[in-house]
């Protein structure tokens, strides 16, 4: 099996990014300090060129490297996300780093770096493929945690981050062996039809079942896999935030969706009673633990780990409902969740990022006290992505929540959608608190270091982008429901 | 004969194993940990892995340990006791998980799984070629993305490193 020039047209997208993180890291050490901003600029540029080339090939599928990458609909579908998520990245980092007198070129790197794993553990269709690319993607991210290096929080979340993902990747890696041993084949196809044919009382692929949802669970902060997210959220600098709670969950959930499906179809009987429990465990924990945090990137964090519980419930539904049928839409509702995620919970960190309190970063929900007096647009766009995340009409969060709360009721689990519904009220609480302390509450007199907003014609964009996505996909969600229903429609 | 020699190399690499975590001297750890490795390779001889128990010697006992002790005398850790306190939630947690293990493989019918079917083994072959070839053409693109990894690995621990950059420290 050898491999033709088509083979490397196809992962050209990929081809790019990394192109483009090798051109930086060589070209950083010769330019003038004042010269560095156009690093990110050739980093925007690849992006939008990769987008471009990506969404060319919507609607085609094709074979690469003997079939362990795969460039189809769905694959195409989280590329496109991935490269916008690094280019608002790209652009919020820009004045970020700035602000917080972060000269680092290689910053612009491992950010490419990170969405090329991202984008090859989306488009690969063997187990060894899809793990390398998680570690491609977390190693950067390990790094980029790090980066505030005054700060020793910072260090604390990039070690913490470190060891607990080298943990879970030799967990996710032991089911991987399991499933080889079991199967004969790291190839997802091959899996699926072995699986298929040895019935699904053989106890190799459940006990590489159980292990692969768990090392997943690490990377997408399930309940209760999650004890690094918010320590590592907090720490990392916020632009860093940004990207790992977007983009990193959404490539994981990438993967995930591609290898439960896709692999270990066979055995959906039994993992959705165990996703289940994860899911459950996630909405009640995640919601309830946000409600007592004053930290904003805490409770973001929190919040975050519930956002992927509500989106775990498209997964049990599809896992649950009768063969056939319903499922493919259940699993559209997941790709619609975490498109939505991406809008809300970008933006909600960019407004975190540019709220500054005298030369440090305002981190405390108390810092947002009487904002909409200072910033009434700053303060608005806050409380349109904190009504999203809690899921209020006319907002894209409701119609995320919407269509994962109807594949459970469609998949027999109305209960799961009334857990999900009255947790999805608690977590209003502690979003609406953050509208309330910016709206109702007078800022103190006298206080000398009052938190403002710092804006730059960069995260203007970013904010214009976020918020356009947030109301645009609430009011018109079709292009993208339609979108992610093609998508899933590649699955097999 | 082969089920003596597997038993041989599986058992000491389990006790060795155990003795990684349970031992207090963090030198003594280390050492059991070599004579993990050197089972491995062994285990890897009997699969007629010739070139693959090379490899785990060279880098594993070779390079990676020599790291390990290099750390260990830099730290000048003598005892480290925090975690053995823990030694009873630990077995308690891993002794059912471990029967349970046991008796889902017990339950197993041996003739459902064909372990490496698909992989199957002509012992007369060069095997050192057979990887090479297949690292280069089959498994290519997973190789280049291992590639990628350790250049993230390199840059990143030089940037985490490095003097002067970031911060206040600019």
């Amino acid at each position: 099996m050898t491999f033709s020039s088509g083979d490397l047209l196809l992962v050209l997208p990929e081809l790019l990014v990394v192109l483009a993180a090798c051109t930086v890291l060589a070209v950083e050490p010769l330019l003038a300090p004042p010269q560095r901003d156009g690093l990110a600029w050739l980093s925007l540029g690849t992006l939008a060129v990769c987008m471009g080339l990506i969404a060319s090939r919507i609607g085609h599928r094709a074979e690469a490297f003997g079939g362990l990458v795969t460039i189809d609909d769905y694959g195409s579908f989280w590329k496109l996300l991935l490269c916008f998520v690094a280019g608002l990245t790209v652009l919020l980092s820009y004045s970020y780093l700035k602000e917080e007198r972060l000269h680092i070129g290689e910053y612009y790197a491992f950010v490419l770096l990170a969405l090329s794993g991202m984008m090859v553990m989306v488009s690969a269709t063997d187990l060894l493929t899809i793990y390398l690319g998680t570690e491609l993607m977390s190693l950067s991210l390990y790094v980029m945690a790090g980066l505030k290096r005054s700060e020793p929080r910072s260090l604390e979340a990039s070690a913490k981050y470190f060891v607990l993902g080298a943990f879970s990747s030799g967990i996710m890696l032991y089911g991987v062996s399991l499933l080889y041993g079991a199967t004969g084949s790291t190839r997802l196809t091959v899996i699926g039809s072995a699986i298929a044919n040895t019935g699904s009382d053989a106890p190799l692929p459940l006990v590489a079942t159980v292990l692969l949802a768990a090392g997943f669970g690490f990377k997408l902060a399930l309940v209760p896999f999650h004890m690094w997210t918010p320590d590592v959220y907090q720490g990392a600098p916020t632009s860093v935030t940004a990207f790992m709670a977007v983009a990193s969950k959404a490539a994981s959930f990438g993967a995930f969706l591609r290898v439960f499906l896709e692999g270990l179809g066979g055995l959906k009987t039994d993992w959705s009673v165990l996703l289940l429990v994860l899911c459950v465990a996630t909405l009640v924990l995640g919601n309830s633990v946000a409600l007592v945090q004053t930290n904003i990137k805490r409770m973001l964090a929190y919040s975050s780990i519930a956002h992927a519980g509500y989106a775990m419930i498209g997964v049990v539904a599809a896992g649950w409902a009768a063969e056939g049928g319903r499922d493919a839409a259940s699993v559209a509702s997941v790709l619609l969740y975490i498109a939505v995620y991406v809008f809300m919970t970008f933006g909600a960190f960019a407004v975190v990022a540019m709220l500054r309190k005298g030369d440090v970063e305002g981190e405390e929900i108390e810092d947002f006290t009487g904002l909409a007096k200072r910033h009434p647009l700053g303060a608005f766009m806050m409380l349109v992505f904190m009504v999203s995340l809690a899921g209020i009409p006319p907002t894209a969060g409701f119609i995320g929540k919407f269509y994962v709360f109807m594949s459970a009721v469609e998949a027999g689990l109305a209960w799961l959608a009334v857990i999900a519904l009255i947790f999805a009220v608690v977590s209003a609480y502690y979003y609406l608190r953050v509208v309330l302390v910016m709206y109702m509450r007078e800022p103190t007199e006298g206080t000398e270091t009052s938190p403002r907003l710092v804006l730059s014609p960069t995260l203007s964009i970013v904010l214009a982008c976020a918020i356009a996505g947030v109301v645009m996909l609430g009011l018109y969600p079709s292009p993208l429901v339609s979108l992610a229903t093609q998508a899933v429609r590649a699955l097999q | 004969m082969e089920q003596l020699v597997f038993g041989y190399f599986a058992g000491v690499i389990a006790v060795a194993a155990v003795l990684v975590v349970a031992l207090r001297n963090p030198v003594y750890s280390v050492l059991s940990l070599l004579v993990m490795f050197f089972h491995v390779a062994g285990l890897y001889i009997t699969l007629h892995a010739e070139f693959l128990a090379a490899v785990q010697i060279i880098v594993y006992a070779g390079a990676i340990l020599v790291l390990y002790l290099f750390v260990l005398m830099l730290l000048n850790i003598k005892q480290d006791d925090r975690y053995h306190r823990q030694w009873r939630t630990a077995a308690a947690l891993c002794l059912p998980l471990f029967l349970e293990l046991l008796v889902l493989f017990a339950g197993a019918d041996p003739e459902a799984i064909d372990p490496l079917a698909a992989a199957p083994m002509n012992s007369g072959e060069d095997n050192t070629r057979a990887i090479g070839l297949t690292l280069f053409s089959t498994y290519l693109f997973p190789f280049e993305v291992a590639s990628l990894i350790l250049l993230v690995a390199m840059i990143g621990a030089i940037v985490l490193a490095k003097r002067g950059i970031g911060g206040q420290g600019a």
